[in-house]
Order: structure tokens, then C-alpha cells, then sequence
């Protein structure tokens, strides 16, 4: 499960550190006590920026760190079809290959799939995008906010 | 293979634990490391399980019938082993509950109910620790927040021992109820009862002890520890899942109320009231785990042909020998004492900057079972500014050669996230 991509992001993470945002969210993985703060800053409908502070294993770690190259600078109805894609794709259970569509998609984010074997690991790829979700609906200041903490 | 004094043959002893021989991950040998969280069973506990639903399955206490006689005395003779087991003075002390949490609440609820003296309320205080397993924390939150009490603890020294220099400020007149572990979950540590117990009797409080770790690992007598109750598990020693014990002070569960409600535990019930049947029964609602507590009783013929001072004396060795293996490892740092004296069989540690998750996974990709997170013990992890830590605890099937696997399986770790 411990990719090469992962681990090279897991020890240089991109875009770490918190800077301004539109909204700001606590996630928190009670499992194992993964923890991100995440906040984005949106110009319109594009994704300026996906800044977060967090401590936790190199899945997670690593999954923020994916999850901003992934993200900032692009329009928020790609970035939801990358987050469903990488949300499909960590609910597999280990039974889905990623096929060369998804793998554009994804890009460095389809490293994880072997993380989806592992039910108790799914929560920490997961923490950052769950975080980046609900952060996205305070920002737009949508209704359904999800809940603070990833269940 | 390393020889220690004071161990067991427990490559004998393995023989009896079927799933010691499995392999996992394309064919490596499982080393089980994570026998605080539960232990295995061996084939004589299995053997008894299936003897009881092959041959004796039937409801306790109700029927006429031979099934339902033959359950009965399969049943309480279970808890005549757990009574002797502990050395309780009566076996209608026993209080079989599905695991020690439930034991816990059980005293907790008790207390809640409770008329004086005994009574839990907003002018009374409990006293718990900071090493507490959250079965030892919530319960009494709970009781606190619905009573009004004050809810104290007792700290911790930095080399994970409990911080008693101030006990007669913790513990004071207004104290109903002291509850504290036995032998950390996640510290190891073992604590000094008897300073407890003295202090508590002084302020006439009562002492509920989490046994937990203690019961599957060292004898445990129930009147030497002067404790108003004790609660433990049975799957941790060899036992079932399901089945756990809180022993009380026979004159104590006459006084206190009844928690849960139901068949079993009354004596006449008419419309508009009930009276109670005598303890053990009074709280013992609905069908108990009849299969489990006829399975604990096994687990505890087991360990008794075995010997409590003998599996103590052989986790005694290991562990010693662990402390030494560990702090060889370069960046690994012992949460807890850093030596085997007045501790029992689980080491908790950090590794560096790699987080325990990852830690557990590449030592599980090695065959390598222990247990990563914060134990349900976050208030530990809390005091030593730590998120998580690795455990491995072992049993007395444990070996120095899986000691040796779990030193080597950290060095590939260190070398992987290095």
C-alpha cells in the first residue's frame, strides 16, 4: 500500500501550512487521532487555494498533500468529479483497477488505490477530502454542511 | 532461542492455540503481539463452547427440563470457578456482565440510584486517575454530569507511575467513590492499591478497581486487595467475547439498587411493582451469556492448570527482556516505566516522527500484530504530548524469538519511513 508516490509526498508535502481562506474546517479521525485543519479560498467558482496543517499517518498526510496539487486552480465541477472519483475509488475495497480514464482524473491520487484493501486505513486518505468537502460548503455557504467529524 | 529464567515452555503451550499457526500475508508467521486488546483461545476453551451447544444449549433458571438443568449448573458452575478464581468469600458475589465496561457502569449506576449512604450527589466527589481506560473515564463523567458530583483524578509522575503526592487533597471526606485501574492498558503500569485503598477507607469512600489487565496476567485475590468492587474481562484471558465479571462486597449488593430491569433478577412482580431477587440475580437482567461464562470457566481451568504465578513470572521475564530490546532500537521511546518492576506485559512506544499507524501496518506486512492508536486511553496521550503510540503486549504464549521479530520488524520500519 505504501507507494512510492505516497511516501514522496508524504515527506515533501505540497502546499502545506495554513494561509487565508474563504472557510476553515477541523476534521479529526478518532480511530487514530489523524487531525487536519483545512481552509480553501475560492475566486468564483475556481479553487484558489487548499491550505491545511495536520499530524497523522502518511496516508493522510500524504492524501492532503495530493489533494492540493490535485486541486487548486481548478473549477469547482472538476475538483467534485476528482473528489467522487477518489471517493469511488477508496470505497473499492480493493476490487476496483483503475482503468486509464480514472487514472487521468487522478493522477498521483490513484497511488491510494492499494489503500482501499485496508478498511481502517480508508478513513485517513479520506480525512483531507471529507475536510476539503465540507470546508467548500461553508465557503459557498451551503446548507448541508457535513459534520465536523469524518464518521 | 533465548532462554530467560522464569518462562514457560510456551512452545508447548502454543500447540493449544489453533490460530498460533496461521500465516498471513503470503505465508508469514503470525506474531501475535496484541494480547492487551484480547487474547487467544485455546482449544480446550473451544472445545467446551462447541460441547455446550452440541449437547447442553437450553435457557438458565426457567425450565424443568434436562437441557435447561444441564445449562444451569454448566452456568454457575462457571461462577463458582470465577469466585474461586479471586478468592471471593461467596460465589453470590459474582455479577456476570458482557465485558468490564459494562462492570463498570454497572457500579457506576448503582451508585446513581443509590440511597444514602452511599448515594452519588451534587455534594459528593468521585475520584478516577488519568491512566484510565475510557471504560473507567465515561461512566463516571456520566454520573457526575447527571448527579451534579465533582469528578476528580489523580495525575501522573513523567515516568508514567500515578502521581499520589497529593492523595489527601484528591481523596477527602466528600468522596464517594475511588475507581482506578489495576495495571494500565496502555502505560503497563501497576498500581500501588494498598496507599489507594488506605486513604479511601480513612474518608470512608468505596474502591472499584478495573482488573482488567491484571486479572488474565497475575493471581488476583479480591480480599487482599481490601476493594469494594472489581471489575475484569473474560476474552483477555483466554475467555470468549461477551462475558465479563463485576465482583462487590456481598453486603454492598444487598444495600444497592438494581440497574437493568427484566426477567431474571426479580423475585414477585405485580402491575404496579417488584421485589428483587437476592444478588448475584438482582443484577443479572434478561438472558445472561450463558456459552461465554461456561467458556470463561474453561479459560480459567486452563489457567489455572497452567498456574497465575507461573504466567506471571513468564510475562515478568519477557517483558524485562522487551524493555532491554526496545531501548536498543535508535528513536523509540517507552510511554510508561522503562522497567519491568511494578508493570505488567503491555509496552507502549513511539518511534521517531513515524506515526503509529504507519508503524502497525509495515510490522502487520511483516506477520507482526500489535496495536496502534491511543488505546482508548486519549487522556494519556493528552498528558505526554504524544498523538497515538504502538503497543505490543504479550501473553503466556508469548516468546523472547517474537520479541527478537518485533525489534527487527522496527529496524525494516525505521529503515522504510527513514
Amino acid at each position: 500500500m505504501y507507494q512510492e508516490v505516497i511516501l514522496d509526498h508524504y515527506k515533501n508535502p505540497h502546499g502545506r501550512g495554513l494561509r487565508d481562506g474563504d472557510a476553515e474546517v477541523h476534521h479529526v479521525n478518532p480511530t487514530c487521532g489523524d487531525e487536519i485543519t483545512l481552509r480553501v479560498k475560492y475566486d468564483g467558482a475556481t479553487i484558489e487555494d487548499v491550505s491545511y496543517e495536520g499530524q497523522g499517518c502518511s496516508i493522510s498526510q500524504a492524501s492532503a498533500s495530493v489533494l492540493n496539487e490535485l486541486l487548486v486552480g481548478k473549477d469547482l465541477s472538476d475538483a467534485r468529479k476528482i473528489q467522487e472519483t477518489f471517493l469511488e475509488l477508496m470505497q473499492s475495497k480493493g476490487k476496483l483497477e483503475p482503468d486509464d480514464a480514472m487514472e487521468e482524473i487522478l493522477e498521483d491520487a490513484v497511488a491510494f488505490a492499494g489503500v482501499s484493501k485496508y478498511p481502517a486505513r480508508v478513513k485517513c486518505a479520506l480525512l483531507s477530502w471529507m475536510a476539503w468537502k465540507d470546508a467548500t460548503a461553508q465557503a459557498l455557504g451551503e446548507a448541508d454542511a457535513e459534520r465536523k467529524t469524518t464518521a | 532461542m533465548t532462554q530467560l529464567p522464569g518462562l514457560l515452555d510456551a512452545e508447548a503451550l502454543r500447540k493449544d492455540f489453533p490460530i498460533l499457526d496461521r500465516q498471513v500475508h503470503d505465508g508469514k508467521k503470525l506474531v501475535y503481539l496484541d494480547n492487551a486488546a484480547t487474547s487467544q483461545t485455546p482449544r480446550q476453551v473451544i472445545d467446551v463452547l462447541d460441547e455446550y451447544y452440541e449437547q447442553h444449549n437450553a435457557n438458565v433458571h426457567r425450565g424443568v427440563h434436562v437441557l435447561a438443568e444441564e445449562a444451569t449448573a454448566l452456568y454457575e458452575g462457571a461462577r463458582d470457578k470465577v469466585a474461586e478464581f479471586i478468592n471471593a468469600p461467596s460465589r453470590n458475589e459474582v455479577i456476570f456482565t458482557k465485558n468490564a465496561s459494562e462492570s463498570l457502569n454497572l457500579v457506576a449506576n448503582m451508585l446513581g440510584w443509590a440511597d444514602e449512604p452511599y448515594r452519588v450527589d451534587s455534594e459528593t466527589e468521585i475520584v478516577i486517575t488519568e491512566m484510565e481506560h475510557h471504560s473507567n473515564i465515561v461512566p463516571w463523567q456520566l454520573l457526575a454530569q447527571r448527579t451534579g458530583a465533582k469528578l476528580k483524578w489523580f495525575g501522573l509522575t513523567d515516568d508514567g507511575r500515578l502521581d499520589l503526592s497529593n492523595i489527601d487533597q484528591v481523596i477527602t471526606e466528600k468522596t464517594k467513590i475511588v475507581s482506578f485501574v489495576l495495571v494500565s492498558n496502555i502505560l503497563g503500569t501497576q498500581n500501588p492499591v494498598e496507599a489507594i485503598v488506605r486513604r479511601a477507607q480513612e474518608v470512608g469512600a468505596l474502591v472499584c478497581v478495573d482488573a482488567s489487565q491484571a486479572a488474565p496476567h497475575m493471581p488476583l485475590d479480591v480480599q487482599a486487595l481490601q476493594a469494594d468492587f472489581v471489575a475484569f474481562t473474560g476474552h483477555k484471558m483466554c475467555g470468549p467475547t461477551g462475558i465479563g465479571v463485576l465482583w462487590g462486597r456481598q453486603e454492598l449488593l444487598e444495600d444497592l439498587p438494581p440497574f437493568l430491569g427484566g426477567g431474571e433478577m426479580i423475585e414477585t412482580v405485580s402491575m404496579h411493582s417488584s421485589t428483587y431477587a437476592p444478588a448475584p440475580h438482582k443484577f443479572e437482567a434478561g438472558t445472561p451469556p450463558i456459552a461465554q461464562a461456561v467458556g470463561l470457566g474453561a479459560a480459567i481451568d486452563y489457567l489455572n492448570s497452567i498456574g497465575m504465578d507461573k504466567i506471571f513470572a513468564h510475562e515478568h521475564a519477557l517483558t524485562e527482556y522487551a524493555v532491554k530490546r526496545l531501548l536498543e532500537v535508535p528513536d523509540l521511546r517507552i510511554i510508561g516505566p522503562t522497567t519491568a518492576e511494578e508493570r505488567g506485559a503491555a509496552i507502549s512506544f513511539t518511534l521517531g516522527d513515524i506515526h503509529p499507524h504507519d508503524v502497525g501496518q509495515v510490522l502487520d506486512e511483516q506477520g507482526i500484530a500489535v496495536r496502534v492508536g491511543h488505546h482508548c486511553a486519549r487522556p494519556v496521550c493528552l498528558r505526554y504530548g504524544i498523538p497515538a503510540t504502538t503497543r505490543a503486549s504479550f501473553y503466556l504464549y508469548s516468546t523472547p524469538t517474537e520479541i527478537d521479530a518485533l525489534v527487527d520488524g522496527l529496524e525494516h520500519v525505521r529503515n522504510f519511513f527513514g
